[in-house]
């Protein structure tokens, strides 16, 4: 499992995580090179059904990230998105998925190092974790099925 | 078929140093729909913007993938160049190979392929970008200043000298503010009233300014450059075209036992009243909560000593509606008042004051003529307590934050005070001496050294009263904490600027955001501290938080010059990644079912309701339908659509998922 390099994708906003993360980059610090980032206009834009299309298409962690609350550029956005993952946590675990392929974080476009101690950290947690298959394969097989009942 | 470039930059070698930008231009050439991949030293540098132009022509591109830097830092000048160069500038996108990539990870494989990734992430992107106009929105060319304080005076004089309209609305009957109430200000001692009512006057007769005093914002509807705003204009009982503004009704009113709001309560003043003798504009009003022909029915001995019958009982509140383009919130603040401060006896003792009774002790035009009198016998007091941050800087006490302006004011209260009364004694309990500003310190320094007045650093427990004596018992923390007693004739307080009454109505008003103080939120703390985040509504002076002076009037020239920027413009271009709502074929088979919970969740009141009805106006059907003016594209209403009927340019859901599937599958 040692030379597993898992596939994490963030979901960022644009005005406080994505900034934080040039930041990051600006100061030099550096950080796995797992981690690939999608930018939204804000945290509220991110559909989770999006974080479920990732498991399906094989990612083994995912990070939303955004402002910090009170600090949203669009006031509430940030709201929403935390309203939001509160409800799809609970459907998460429902489906069995184990809540800590997901970071869930507040990273302000000042905070250039938590950003890479943010992504180090949950890459580090799903190496341990090792590869996620099980929703891949689980979805795969549905396709497949239909495909065979049609 | 769309036709994608890729251009990949090395920025020097800020990129190539750990990127193989040669294996990725090749990697990404290979890409079903990318007909032409390469790479070149500076993208951002002219050469390095032609090539692109010039490819888009040659190639006949349909999409552009920039690979350099952060989007935030060149998204702007690469749309520009491809707009240059004949492509839509929205069908433009920048892949981040540095901040992201190689700024981040070291020289290696792995690097490569995430920039590889990244790159193709885009180029997946770019294909569902659909060309888009920037929006246009006209712009009404009036202005509103909300507060008739200095702020909003000096932000209306501003915004009119620049040949615009402004409407300023002012709540109570005269502008001028705190500012009026003062004696002199810091750190010069001139007198306050001398530097402010010419400008007041100033306002009252600027052909550009229309003044609505004792009126109040009642709705605000609309967005940047086009809002419609009601006010109601609170009944004067005047008619003031036939007021000459001759005071007669004031003497004669026999209701003369009213607490003076302008004197802070240490002065009486009747029903029908003008606030003060520079008052602009200088007419009374009637009072009607303590006028007694409004509470007993009869009276009327205005109307009838009015020379020219100017007396209206009868008036009603008028509501009156504006189409205004921009709008500067001015409203100022307060000061903490009574019951606040029960350890230091405030209500229980008259002569425990608050700064600005202070303020119109000290004032020429005040209740005692400018004699610092004490209140409860109207003996000068020989020795005099001054106590900085009431309430200030003090968690327990909820205000968390500096008032700013108090260690200023107190220092001037202690020196106006040893200036009238040259035997007496002033101390000043202190936390510590914030006197940044120019100018500000070495006010402070005469205070201390010139006027030998006492600075004690630590707070004050307790007051309480004893052989008609104020006992003042602190600590000086610089002499070893030790006890400090005072037997003073009168205390002042500094006590906390808050934000003013009615602050967050009004900003719910705005829709613009407050803090949990009520002080209305800048756009961003450093970078655009005069912008709210609602666009076209701007801010001036104390709403924001307690503010001096000079600081309120930069301020409010600041958001002037915003204004009449606005104002340069006859159409104002916007960003058009906004939300739209899927109109594909006719509105009755939209895939909106009109359930509206997008309406709740935007924070710009950005989505409409359609109806659409047949042609004998019944409803068949209700559809969202977004406000392109008003919708800043946050998307919050896209991800919540059950019925996925709104899309948001630039970011649809066909392009975040093929950003989510190209990043993960292999190619």
């Amino acid at each position: 499992m040692s030379d597993f390099e898992p596939k994490v994708v963030a979901f960022v906003c644009n005005w406080c995580t994505y900034a934080g993360a040039d930041l990051t980059g600006t100061s030099r610090l550096k950080y796995a090179s797992n981690v690939k980032i999608i930018r939204f206009p804000c945290t509220g834009r991110i559909d989770f059904m999006l974080l479920l299309k990732a498991f399906a298409n094989g990612a083994d962690g995912i990070i939303v990230s955004g402002c910090h609350p009170n600090d949203c550029h669009y006031t509430s956005g940030n709201f929403h998105a935390k309203r939001r993952w509160i409800m799809f946590k609970e459907l998460m675990d429902f489906m069995g998925i184990d809540m800590n392929r997901v970071t869930f974080s507040w990273v302000s476009a000042a905070e250039g190092a938590k950003w890479a101690e943010v992504v180090n950290e949950t890459v580090t947690r799903i190496r341990e974790m090792g590869p996620y298959v099980s929703y891949k394969e689980l979805v795969n097989k549905t396709i497949e099925e239909e495909v065979k009942n049609e | 078929m769309a036709r994608i470039g890729v251009f990949v930059c090395h920025c020097g070698e800020n990129i190539s140093a750990t990127v193989d930008c040669g294996k990725v231009a090749e990697t990404i050439g290979k890409l079903k729909h990318v007909v032409l991949s390469t790479e070149y030293k500076y993208m951002c540098s002219d050469p390095g913007q032609t090539l692109i132009k010039e490819a888009i022509k040659e190639h006949n591109l349909t999409g552009v993938v920039v690979s350099a830097c952060s989007p935030r830092m060149h998204e702007p000048t690469f749309r520009k160049a491809c707009a240059e160069g004949g492509l839509n500038p929205y069908l433009c996108e920048m892949a981040n190979l540095r901040e992201h990539c190689s700024w981040v990870h070291e020289k290696n494989e792995l690097t490569t392929e995430k920039a590889i990734d990244i790159v193709r992430t885009q180029v997946e992107k770019v294909k569902l970008n659909s060309a888009l106009q920037p929006i246009k929105v006209p712009v009404t060319k009036t202005a509103m200043v909300i507060g008739g304080g200095i702020a909003g005076i000096q932000a209306a004089l501003d915004i009119a000298n620049t040949g615009h309209k402004v409407v300023m609305i002012e709540r109570s009957p005269s502008i001028g503010g705190h500012m009026s109430q003062l004696s002199e200000t810091f750190p010069t001692l001139d007198c306050s009233q001398c530097i402010l009512t010419p400008r007041m006057v100033e306002v009252a007769q600027h052909p550009n300014i229309t003044l609505y005093t004792y009126a109040e914002v009642e709705s605000v509807e609309g967005f940047i450059g086009n809002f419609t705003v009601k006010v109601r204009k609170k009944a004067k009982s005047l008619d003031e075209k036939l007021c000459t503004g001759c005071g007669l009704c004031t003497t004669k009113c026999p209701q003369k036992k009213i607490p003076n709001e302008f004197e802070q309560g240490m002065g009486m003043r009747p029903a029908i009243y003008i606030p003060f003798p520079q008052a602009v504009p200088n007419r009374p009003v009637i009072d009607r909560e303590h006028c007694t022909y409004y509470i007993k029915g009869k009276c009327k001995i205005c109307e009838i000593v009015c020379p020219t019958k100017a007396i209206r009982f009868d008036q009603p509140d008028e509501i009156i509606e504006l189409q205004i383009g921009a709008i500067v919130a001015a409203t100022g603040f307060d000061i903490k008042h009574a019951d606040f401060f029960p350890e230091y006896g405030y209500g229980r003792y008259k002569d425990i004051i608050d700064g600005l009774q202070f303020e119109r002790l000290a004032s020429a035009s005040g209740p005692t003529s400018g004699v610092i009198k004490r209140p409860s016998d109207g003996q000068i007091p020989k020795n005099i307590v001054f106590i900085a941050c009431a309430g200030s800087r003090d968690p327990a006490k909820g205000i968390a934050y500096c008032s700013k302006i108090c260690c200023m004011y107190t220092a001037k209260h202690a020196m106006l005070y040893k200036h009238k009364v040259h035997e007496g004694k002033a101390h000043v309990f202190y936390m510590d001496i914030r006197s940044g500003g120019k100018n500000y310190d070495e006010f402070v320094r005469r205070a201390i050294e010139e006027d030998h007045v006492n600075y004690i650093r630590g707070r004050v427990s307790t007051i309480y009263e004893r052989n008609g004596k104020l006992i003042v018992k602190g600590v000086d923390t610089l002499l070893s904490s030790m006890p400090v007693e005072i037997e003073a004739d009168m205390v002042v307080l500094a006590t906390a600027g808050v934000a003013n009454s009615g602050a967050e109505e009004l900003a719910q008003k705005l829709h613009i955001s407050y803090d949990s103080h009520k002080f209305f939120a800048e756009a961003h703390p450093k970078l655009k501290p005069v912008e709210t985040n609602t666009a076209g509504i701007f801010l001036a002076g104390a709403c924001q938080n307690p503010k001096d002076i000079p600081d309120s009037v930069s301020q409010a020239s600041g958001s002037a010059v915003k204004v009449a920027a606005l104002f340069s413009q006859n159409e104002l271009t916007r960003e058009p990644l906004v939300a739209v709502v899927n109109r594909m074929g006719p509105p009755l088979h939209s895939t909106c079912v009109g359930c509206f919970l997008c309406q709740a969740v935007c924070p710009y009141q950005a989505i409409e309701r359609e109806d659409i009805k047949t042609r004998d106006g019944k409803v068949l059907k209700s559809l969202a339908k977004i406000n392109e003016g008003l919708c800043q594209g946050c998307g919050t209403c896209v991800a919540l659509c059950r019925s996925k009927s709104i899309d948001l340019h630039g970011y649809s859901n066909n392009q975040v998922y093929a950003e989510v599937v190209a990043l993960l599958n292999e190619y």
